[in-house]
């Protein structure tokens, strides 16, 4: 207890000096802890956004059909997968789709091109196409034979709403499908690779064209939350109906999504360990000047019969004691602005509106979590612990009665 | 056995390129329950040869041993453990631990011998009551005057009941009442206690009350007198 209090106390000697050092472990913290948020919550909105437009954050599909896409490898019986997906708590809601390559001509020009048979009602619940509709309509039920195409494919076979599309693929028994269908909307989602190259048609049209028989490519599933994907995957891969079937998520689905998540983590990363090695370099010059202007101090300390480890510790508990004050205020103060921010939403902007049209919120929501409040603090935490280790480790090499010489 | 037995002990600093000889081939026995001054002026070796024989300081030749412990191969945190239980400094300049208060000073020496919290806080009190600061415990160092202070630093020597106290000029900042009044209080903790007292002085007071006076001169021991 007599070290704790001498360490505490020792804190308050120079009050200035020690509010100014957890004020900086406090301001550090409070950045990590929001820049951390900030970024996963940024992460989620980049995730959700670009599963909402084509992946999906599960899809159930035949078995090696992710790696190598063929006609034949199909979900015979998307029904069953879908009552399946629907009765497992988490799911927000599925959709059926089935996919090929097909030649895709205009009166002009030919193009090649992903073609896929979506069912309207629920494909519309579960991504976002329909809001990315520039031109004309969504697709619908009602009107059979039509498509909507991507904007720069409309520009490539310049071909415009009402006109007819020409297309040519191999049907899943090998045989030719061709048929021809009218524009019925123009979409675009903002990605060239998407707009150059897509073809949407009623499912019902895909499973006529290339002789499905009811069967579908994918059953593509979104779930309410992003945190709880892995969760769902595997009570899924446990459900009877999908046996023999493959589930895969959004990160097998779109391994760049991942890897650039990663890269800027990587990049935010540096940041802070930038961050960090500024504030330790503030403990570090915090507690040399203990050490030195104490010296003399340690040396009547070493004379009365305290043990120079003793005093390491003395001096690595008030380093403690600063940190975790500093923490503790940094983290209290960082969990409020983030939890503010979480609700009000961070505005993008002159991009807001851009991406807006793209269907991605203009507004950044951090998140906060267990990870995002406790990393960063932890990490300063271990670096000021080494950081006033340094200086503390030079009392045992000094000598008690020349420790007591100095001024 | 003696308290304190130094033999041919030398100390040499270097000043610069230059080689000081602080002590030369110094021998010193001291028996239990003394009451010895060493006596000098500035640059004798009064305050090195104490450093020494406190373990504070390395001696660069000869042997130095307290209740016949001897020195030569015991670690800094020995040292430490052996100045706690055995050894009592009292400074020039009090050196009490400021964040700490009064009572808190002489209790925290109890602390590191692992004494228990009540048992420790009546010997505290009871310790500062016998050097003459009854209803001060709760005063920090800046908050006592120079005299009180070095009070609490003896208290602080005595609380662990060493057998040897060092005391480096002790009345050095005081003025002539306290400084008598601070020698009688060690003069009574020496009878009563039977504690051996080690002082190093150039106050003439200190001499006089001296049992046994050692004059130093450049290093060495140039006379030493039993009153």
């Amino acid at each position: 207890m007599g070290d704790l209090k001498l360490a505490w106390r020792n804190i308050w000697r120079h009050t200035r000096r020690s509010i100014l050092t957890m004020m900086a472990i406090g301001f550090a913290s409070l950045l990590l802890v929001f820049m951390l948020s900030f970024q996963f919550g940024s992460y989620e909105g980049m995730i959700d956004a670009s599963v909402r437009l084509s992946t999906g954050h599960l899809q159930v599909q035949a078995q090696g059909y992710h790696d190598k896409p063929e006609m034949r490898k199909v979900v015979k019986n998307p029904r069953k997968v879908m009552d399946a997906l629907s009765r497992t708590p988490g799911v927000e809601a599925c959709t059926a789709r089935c996919q090929t390559f097909v030649l895709a001509s205009s009166e002009d020009r030919t193009r090649g091109v992903m073609i896929m048979g979506v069912d309207p009602e629920t494909e519309s619940r579960v991504l976002k196409t329909s809001s990315l509709i520039r031109q004309g309509e969504y697709l619908s039920s009602d009107d059979p034979n039509t498509v909507i195409i991507g904007a720069l494919l409309a520009e490539r076979l310049k071909i415009g709403l009402g006109e007819e599309l020409t297309i040519l693929g191999q049907a899943r028994d090998g045989s030719i499908a061709a048929t021809v269908m009218t524009v019925r909307g123009i979409f675009k989602s903002g990605i060239d690779e998407v707009d150059r190259s897509t073809v949407q048609m009623l499912l019902t049209d895909f499973d006529q064209l290339f002789g499905m028989d009811g069967a579908v490519h994918a059953v593509v599933a979104v779930v309410h939350k992003l945190t709880e994907v892995g969760e769902i995957k595997n009570t899924v891969m446990q459900d009877d109906a999908l046996k023999g079937l493959a589930v895969l998520d959004w990160m097998e689905l779109s391994p760049g999504l991942k890897q650039s998540i990663q890269m800027d983590l990587v990049s935010g990363i540096i940041m802070y360990v930038i961050l960090i090695i500024v504030v330790a370099f503030s403990i570090m010059n915090t507690f040399l000047m203990a050490v030195f202007e104490r010296t003399r101090e340690f040396g009547v300390m070493m004379a009365i019969g305290v043990k120079p480890l003793r005093l390491v510790k003395i001096i690595l508990m008030e380093s403690m004691f600063m940190t975790g004050l500093g923490l503790l205020f940094g983290m209290i103060l960082g969990a409020l602005l983030t939890q503010y921010f979480a609700g009000a939403g961070i505005s993008m902007g002159g991009a807001a509106d851009l991406m807006a049209q793209y269907g991605i919120s203009g507004r950044m929501y951090p998140r906060l979590s267990l990870i995002t409040l406790f990393s960063g603090p932890i990490l300063i935490g271990v670096v000021t612990f080494f950081t006033a280790l340094l200086p503390a480790l030079r009392i045992p090499r000094l000598k008690p009665a020349n420790a007591m010489k100095a001024v | 056995m003696n308290a304190v037995s130094a033999s041919n002990v030398s100390k040499i600093y270097m000043q610069g390129d230059v080689k000081v000889t602080a002590l030369n081939k110094v021998s010193l026995e001291v028996a239990p329950g003394e009451f010895v001054a060493l006596a000098g002026p500035s640059g004798s070796g009064k305050t090195t040869l104490l450093n020494l024989i406190g373990g504070l300081d390395e001696p660069d030749g000869g042997k130095i041993s307290v209740n016949g412990k001897d020195f030569a191969n015991m670690s800094s945190g020995d040292l430490a453990e052996l100045r706690l239980s055995q050894i009592g400094f009292v400074f020039q300049s009090y050196n009490l631990i400021p964040v700490f208060t009064a009572e808190e000073n002489v209790e925290y020496i109890l602390q590191l011998q692992g004494e228990g919290k009540a048992e420790r806080k009546k010997k505290a009190r009871a310790m500062l009551d016998d050097v003459g600061l009854e209803g001060k415990y709760d005063r920090k160092p800046a908050q006592l005057s120079g005299g009180q202070q070095q009070r609490v630093a003896v208290a602080r020597a005595l609380v662990s009941n060493p057998t040897l106290i060092l005391a480096d000029e002790p009345t050095a900042n005081l003025d002539s009442v306290t400084g008598e009044s601070l020698l009688r209080t060690m003069r009574e903790m020496n009878q009563k206690h039977g504690v051996t007292f080690i002082f190093s002085t150039h106050d003439s007071m200190v001499m006089n009350a001296a049992k046994r006076l050692v004059s130093m001169k450049d290093g060495a021991i140039v006379d030493d007198k039993v009153k």
